[in-house]
């Protein structure tokens, strides 16, 4: 446990090297064409981490003396998150082009906050959580701000910003509490010394104010006021970034802090968990119903996602944790699909994101229209596709746990969601076309949303190994 | 003689002010940058105290990467707000408001 043991952290130290080789390479190159070569570069990058993630045995193992574990937990985040990236950053080539802000820094910048999230699933201390997490979020800030010459982008910048600032505020204050009361920031440690009892009120401050700033990293109901905003302003492919990867992210380090460190103490925490899963499910979907720009949308559908996430984590159990990782993983899967086609919402050359848009899409471009309308009555929940299974697991674990308000919160969000869901499917399919979007769409978007569509109805078959990796993973938190 | 508790109350202090101001200010997006380096300030007392009480070094290390780290923050958050001036000419608070949430 004392020792370097690099090959543990092999993928982050892939991407570390990867992401400070292509600034260089970045900076003594020059014009678009350069940073369209970093891009390809940069998803090359994240391949090979993610190849040699999921190469990595899955067996727990410490390194930079204890700081930093690699476990099942990290292996299977580390998977969708590299490979979710790289195709987010290959979707977002052609938008940063016609937006003239196809610039080097914006792979490497993703790279850094992949980084960033790959540090914070493998955490084992407060401090590398929060080296990581700031490594994130200071990457993220300048994403969202990344269209210099937008109004919009870099207000959504600050506020992504100011409100990022006060809950990495929050979740250190708390750290600084767990440090004084449990005498120690490593998780093993922390984990150890709750075993001998109650650790006192002051323990609980921390415990509360960690569990709020990783709410805000999550964005769940009542710490949700900064997404919608954010979502709306950012330019797309980096709203598509932010609707998918830093949010397994921020839920599988929740997942390590609550089951490694707090294990002990579930039941002080499952309350406020469960909270924030009813107050996000329901937020999620009222919200959600009266919008009409589809990223705003988006962000409402991912907070009330997010609150369906925490059901199995309230749960407590390790089936919770295994149910959480499955929910994560085809959340991204469906997410990377809607957000491929918002991308190609396209007229006269520029990005149009109101969902009156849509209008008879159904005439325009039939095939479009079924795989989005599929992964809309996937992210709904309907059966036989792989959103209903994600749900299917976390109301499991939640059963087995006794959770029956909670259970009936859910169904009611469940309900709710539905609506603007299959409102969209509505307005494609049956409403007066509105004018043709640009042109056929990218290949890439074609096959990344056919891709994901196929991927949602394939699951029900098999599960393509996905139930029986997060399985293996969550075999870490069981008792 | 002055104890863990009169730092951890100071600490607690300047964290409640801290964000206060975030919330409380109506003026000026550099008093909200101030307020945040005061949480952390804050923050960086309530490691340090417990630190010497526990006889543990763990707290000053942490306290370390938190000054680095709230630096590059601050940097980035004055960088995002230059941007922001150039597009909108203003900084005051109320007027980050092209989206409403």
């Amino acid at each position: 446990m004392e020792t370097l043991n690099l090959l543990a952290a092999g993928p982050e130290l892939i991407l570390a090297a990867g992401a400070i080789i292509l600034l260089m390479f970045g900076v003594f190159t020059k014009g678009e064409g350069a940073a369209v070569t970093t891009l390809w570069l940069a998803v090359g990058v994240l391949v090979i981490a993610g190849v040699f993630a999921y190469a990595q045995p899955g067996d727990t193992e410490y390194a930079f003396g204890g700081v930093f574990v690699s476990d099942g937990v990290s292996r299977f985040a580390n998977v969708f998150m590299f490979f979710g990236s790289a195709v987010v950053l290959i979707l977002s080539r052609d938008y940063m082009i016609r937006a003239k802000s196809m610039l080097f820094e914006f792979p490497v910048l993703v790279l850094f906050a992949v980084l960033g999230m790959a540090m914070m699933v493998s955490s084992a201390d407060l401090i590398s959580l929060y080296v990581g997490l700031e490594l994130q979020s200071l990457s993220l800030y300048v994403l969202a701000a990344f269209r210099r010459d937008s109004t919009r982008s870099t207000e959504a910048g600050l506020k992504y910003f100011v409100l990022g600032a006060l809950s990495s505020g929050l979740l250190l204050y708390g750290s600084s509490f767990v440090y004084g009361y449990a005498g120690s920031t490593e998780f093993v440690a922390i984990a150890e010394r709750l075993k001998d009892g109650d650790a006192g009120v002051g323990f609980l401050i921390g415990l509360a104010l960690v569990i709020a700033g990783l709410a805000f990293k999550i964005s769940a109901a009542p710490f949700h006021m900064w997404t919608p905003d954010v979502y709306e302003g950012a330019p797309t492919p980096i709203t598509a970034f932010f609707a998918t990867v830093p949010k397994v992210a921020a839920a599988v380090l929740l997942v390590r802090v609550l089951y490694g460190a707090f294990g002990e103490v579930a039941d002080h925490w499952w309350q406020i968990i469960w909270f924030l899963s009813a107050a996000s499910m329901l937020v999620g979907g009222v919200a959600a119903i009266g919008q009409t720009d589809i990223k705003r949308l988006m962000a409402y559908s991912s907070i009330g996602h997010m609150g369906f996430a925490m059901l199995g984590l309230a749960a407590g159990t390790a089936k919770g944790a295994e149910s959480v990782l499955i929910y994560l993983a085809i959340y991204l899967v469906m997410n990377i699909g809607v957000f491929a086609f918002i991308l190609s919402m396209r007229r006269d050359g520029v990005q149009v994101t109101k969902i009156d848009d849509l209008a008879g899409l159904w005439k325009a471009d039939g095939l479009s229209t079924f795989c989005l309308g599929v992964l809309m009555f996937s992210l709904a929940g309907i059966p036989p596709l792989a959103g209903f299974w994600a749900k299917f697991y976390v109301f499991q674990a939640a059963v087995d746990a006794g959770l029956i308000w909670l259970l009936i919160v859910a169904v009611a969000g469940t309900v709710i969601a539905c609506f603007y869901y299959l409102r969209i499917v509505k307005i494609m399919v049956f409403d007066d076309p509105a004018d043709a979007f640009d042109g056929p769409m990218l290949i890439e978007n074609r096959l990344a949303l056919f891709g994901s569509a196929v991927l949602v109805f394939v699951f029900v078959v098999g599960g393509l190994g996905v139930p029986e990796m997060a399985a293996e993973a969550a075999s870490v938190f069981a008792k | 003689m002055i104890g863990l508790t009169h730092y951890l109350g100071v600490a607690a202090m300047l964290f409640v002010i801290g964000v206060f101001g975030i919330f409380l200010n109506r003026k000026n997006i550099i008093i909200i940058l101030m307020s945040i380096e005061l949480m952390l300030l804050a923050v960086n007392i309530n490691f340090v105290a417990f630190s010497t009480h526990l006889g543990d070094i763990g707290g000053q290390v942490f306290t370390l990467f938190v000054l680095t780290v709230a630096a590059a923050e601050a940097a980035i958050g004055l960088a995002i707000l230059v941007c922001f001036h150039r597009n909108r000419g203003t900084i005051a608070v109320e007027d980050v408001n092209m989206m409403k949430g």
